[in-house]
């Protein structure tokens, strides 16, 4: 009992770092995990990817100005963010170039100029900093701006989530009875960069969107509605963090990878045992009801 | 009789190139029309025009009722996503759309005439079931029911029994002639010749420009039928530029 104590609780109590860290990956799980499946469930999984690719030159940027400060980065990450999405959103309507493609031109050029500019100026840790996240040495500022972001997607996606739904599912019926529903898209795409950037303060650029992606796809094995997906999926999120925190402490490993790295793990056991069309079911066939 | 909608000199290009040529006619208020033509005649971008979906290149398209949401549309092929996780009472629930908007609520009187609407369909023990595990007649159904809640004046089918089985024709032309019998305006795209004949009072037979337009019967001739096959043929990619309305 005592061991179970000093592995799974005694981190926590001992150390502020690892509760902030823990309130962090909390906040984080409560937006990435509805952003993550509605990212899933409207086939943006590789936009998703482009953009958390696109914060990091605002965030380089940002620490040009400011330094090492997590807001200025943010501020930063969350406009470049921003421009990506709107300059690949026009090339997609105006211009014959896929939607997938124009994504990954913006990117591509975004991470490289964000590399040049950190690597100009900062040492190898900073940019391994900017890459890879700090979720350890999360302060209270930027703890309150997750939490922030984490309830200001929740009350938004609340309010758009029906034409949200509908624009994804069947986007000539809104057109046919909404107007402007574009402006759902864009809202949604500003939620997306927003969850990016409370992420890459966590996980690093890099792994921010791992986040969102790894527990929406795991909890489309166990559900069969958007909104039991967006909650397991949560869950799922939240779950990962504390795992993969505690690992990171016991194994003295990165605490970026690690958490991702749990959500992994959670896919895969997902896959292999998840009641909606998971591997279980294939192998492993029930009785069928009468007709 | 007073037009539901009015097509004035209406020309709707894909890039320059006219899908819809200087068509010119109304569609009376009350009026079961089908569309038919070849081929790449224009039908499917005159219902997309008339949507608002596409920009009008030159002429007018003058609506009865101007609100968007008093035209029920039935888009051919539609790009559902079919896999999207999602029951059949909610896709029904989206016909009370000009009722519960974005933040309206879903009160048990609105339940009440979706489940009705779902049983005018035959899918009376269905509002439970995810929509992935739906044939395409089954389907249709669903999209017929949604319609049925719109309640709108207009009503636009593109192809709506393409690929959809017999029976389920037939259940959902039962379905179009109480639209009709409601004194809706219904305007489909349709293929079958016969089935224009049976159940469709008035036609329009079109190949970019009207050919015909007007009683079934009259407008369904050999010779008019020849007519709009001729020009299909004729259609040439390096044509002139047109002479009337110059841009």
């Amino acid at each position: 009992m005592n061991v179970l104590f000093d592995w799974l609780i005694h981190p926590f109590l001992e150390f502020s770092f690892m509760r902030r860290a823990l309130v962090a990956c909390l906040a984080l799980g409560l937006g990435c995990g509805p952003v993550g499946v509605l990212l899933v469930l409207r086939r943006m999984s590789l936009v998703g990817d482009a953009m958390s690719h696109a914060v990091l030159p605002g965030a380089a940027i940002g620490f040009l100005v400011a330094g090492f400060s997590l807001t200025a980065m943010s501020v930063g990450g969350f406009v470049a963010g921003l421009v990506v999405a709107l300059l690949a959103g026009l090339v997609t309507r105006f211009t014959e170039q896929r939607e997938d493609a124009s994504f990954a031109v913006f990117y591509l050029i975004s991470l490289a100029l964000g590399v040049l500019i950190v690597s100009t100026r900062g040492s190898n840790v900073d940019l391994l900093h900017v890459l890879f996240g700090t979720i350890l040495a999360v302060d209270d500022v930027s703890l309150l701006l997750v939490a922030s972001i984490a309830s200001v997607t929740l009350l938004s996606l609340a309010v758009i989530y029906r034409p949200l739904i509908v624009e994804c599912f069947d986007p000539e019926f809104l057109r046919s009875v909404q107007a402007h529903g574009a402006v759902y898209h864009l809202l949604f795409l500003m939620l997306l960069v927003l969850n990016l950037v409370a992420g890459f303060q966590a996980l690093g650029t890099l792994m921010a969107v791992g986040l969102m992606m790894l527990p929406a796809a795991a909890a489309r094995f166990w559900t069969q509605q958007v909104w039991t997906m967006a909650a397991v999926a949560t869950g799922i999120a939240v779950l990962s963090g504390y795992v993969g925190l505690l690992l990171s402490y016991h194994g003295n490993l990165p605490s970026g990878p690690a958490i991702i790295l749990t959500a992994g793990v959670i896919y895969v056991v997902s896959i292999v045992l998840g009641s909606q069309d998971g591997l279980r079911g294939r192998f492993l066939r029930s009785r069928h009801l009468q007709a | 009789m007073l037009p539901a909608l009015q097509l004035d000199d209406l020309t709707v290009c894909y890039d320059r190139h006219p899908a819809v040529h200087h068509l010119s006619g109304q569609f009376n208020s009350g009026s079961l029309t089908a569309i038919v033509g070849p081929n790449g005649a224009g039908k499917s971008t005159l219902l997309k025009a008339i949507m608002g979906l596409l920009p009008v290149t030159t002429g007018h398209i003058k609506h009865a009722v101007p609100s968007l949401g008093d035209i029920a549309y039935l888009p051919q092929q539609a790009q559902i996503d079919r896999n999207f996780p999602i029951t059949v009472m909610d896709v029904v629930m989206l016909g009370h759309w000009r009722r519960i908007g974005i933040l309206g609520a879903v009160t048990g009187a609105l339940k009440a005439k979706a489940a009705k609407a779902l049983a005018a369909v035959e899918l009376d023990g269905f509002p439970r079931r995810l929509i992935h595990s739906l044939s395409a007649g089954q389907f249709q159904r669903v999209l017929f029911a949604r319609m049925l809640l719109q309640d709108a004046a207009l009503i636009l089918l593109d192809e709506p029994f393409t690929a959809i089985d017999a029976r389920t024709t037939a259940d959902l032309l039962r379905v179009v002639r109480r639209w009709h019998g409601e004194q809706r305006t219904v305007i489909a795209v349709l293929h079958d010749l016969e089935q224009v004949r049976t159940h469709f009072p008035e036609t329009l037979l079109m190949a970019r420009s009207s050919i015909a337009w007007g009683d079934t019967a009259r407008v369904l001739t050999p010779t008019n039928l020849l007519r709009a096959r001729h020009m299909a043929e004729a259609w040439d990619e390096r044509a002139p530029l047109c002479a009337v309305n110059p841009p």
